[in-house]
C-alpha cells in the first residue's frame, strides 16, 4: 500500500458521512499526532494535548477540507502551528544554519588503506530491533536539531510524507526539503556515531 | 563525467537512497562505491539512521488513551462539520 493511502481513504469516507471510518481516523492520527508532537515540543503532556486540540480542529473544519488527498499536509499544519504555541522557544529564535562540511566524517591513513573515522555501524541492531536505550539517543538527536532541519526529517523520515507534502506545510520549495533533509540525516547520523564512539558500544 | 571524491558522494546520499537523482548521475555513484570501502561504510551508516528515524515514531509509550467526554466532543465536532452524518447515522438531532 502506498504511504497515507489509509488515511486519504479514511479522510474521504469522513468526509462523504460514512462515521465509521471515525474511529479508526482518530486511532491513527492521535497516534501519529502524539509522536510527532513529541518529538518536536519535547514534553508528554504538551505532545499529547496537540494531538487531541489537533483532531478537535481538523473536526470542526473537515468540511473545508475539499480534497481528501491532502489529509495529512493539512493535519500536520495544524499540528506544527499547534506545537510552536506550546513551546518556550520563540519561533523567531534565529535558527543555526549547518555547513555540509561540518558534516562529512574524517579520514585517517592505514599504511596503504584510507579508512573512515566513524564508529562500526554494522554492530548496531537493526532498526527493527531498536531498544530502548537507542531509541532514546536517536530521540535526544533529533530534538537537538535547530528546528529547520528537524522538521524537515520528522515529516520526511519519522512520519514518512512526500518531499512535496512536506514542501507544502513548511512553505518551502521541494529543493529546500531536499538540501536540509540531507543535513538533518547527516546531522542526526553524526550525532549517534559520536555517542556510539565515545559509548564504546561500537 | 569525472571522477568523483568521496566527500562529493557524501554531498549527494540522501538524494541517491531516495532515488531522487537522474541515472546516469546514479550510475557514476554505484560505480565509485563499488570499489571504495569508506563510502560503502558510511551509506550503511546513513541508511542505518534513516531507518532508525522510520522507527522513531514507535516511541516504547504511546499517547493515554482519549477519555470518552474528549471522545465525544471530537465526534460532536464532526457531526457537526459534516452535517450529511447526523441525518444518516444518529437517530435523532438533539
Ligand atoms: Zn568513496
Amino acid at each position: 500500500m502506498i504511504k497515507g493511502t489509509e488515511e486519504v481513504e479514511l479522510a474521504r469516507r469522513l468526509i462523504a458521512g460514512d462515521s465509521s471510518a471515525f474511529e479508526p481516523f482518530v486511532a491513527i492520527f492521535q497516534n501519529k499526532l502524539f509522536h510527532y508532537s513529541f518529538l518536536t515540543c519535547g514534553q508528554r503532556e504538551d505532545a499529547e494535548e496537540v494531538a487531541q486540540e489537533t483532531l478537535l480542529k481538523v473536526f470542526e473544519s473537515l468540511h473545508t477540507l475539499r480534497e481528501p488527498e491532502r489529509v495529512r499536509s493539512w493535519i500536520y499544519t495544524i499540528a506544527r502551528n499547534l506545537c510552536y504555541m506550546k513551546r518556550r522557544k520563540s519561533i523567531f529564535a534565529p535558527e543555526e544554519e549547518i555547513s555540509l562540511d561540518q558534516l562529512m566524517p574524517s579520514f585517517r591513513q592505514d599504511g596503504s588503506e584510507r579508512k573512515l573515522e566513524i564508529a562500526d555501524w554494522s554492530s548496531l541492531p537493526e532498526a527493527q530491533a531498536m531498544n530502548s536505550e537507542l531509541r532514546e539517543t536517536l530521540q535526544r538527536a533529533i530534538r537537538s536539531l535547530p528546528d529547520i532541519y528537524r522538521s524537515v526529517l520528522m515529516l520526511r523520515d519519522v512520519e514518512e510524507l512526500s518531499t512535496e507534502e512536506t514542501a507544502e506545510i513548511l512553505s518551502v520549495t521541494t529543493d529546500v526539503v531536499k538540501t536540509r533533509l540531507h543535513r538533518a540525516r547527516l546531522a542526526v547520523r553524526q550525532k549517534l556515531d559520536q555517542e556510539f564512539h565515545t559509548a564504546g558500544v561500537a | 563525467m569525472t571522477k568523483l571524491e568521496c566527500k562529493q558522494i557524501f554531498a549527494m546520499l540522501s538524494e541517491y537512497l531516495d532515488r531522487e537523482l537522474p541515472a546516469d548521475l546514479c550510475d557514476t555513484i554505484d560505480a565509485h562505491i563499488a570499489s571504495c570501502p569508506p563510502c560503502v561504510e558510511f551509506v550503511k551508516s546513513l541508511e542505518k539512521t534513516v531507518a532508525y528515524c522510520r522507527g522513531a515514531g514507535a516511541t516504547a509509550e504511546g499517547p493515554r488513551p482519549l477519555d470518552a467526554g474528549r471522545l465525544e466532543e471530537l465526534r460532536t465536532a464532526y457531526l457537526r462539520s459534516v452535517p450529511t452524518v447526523s441525518i444518516k447515522n444518529t437517530p435523532a438531532a438533539s
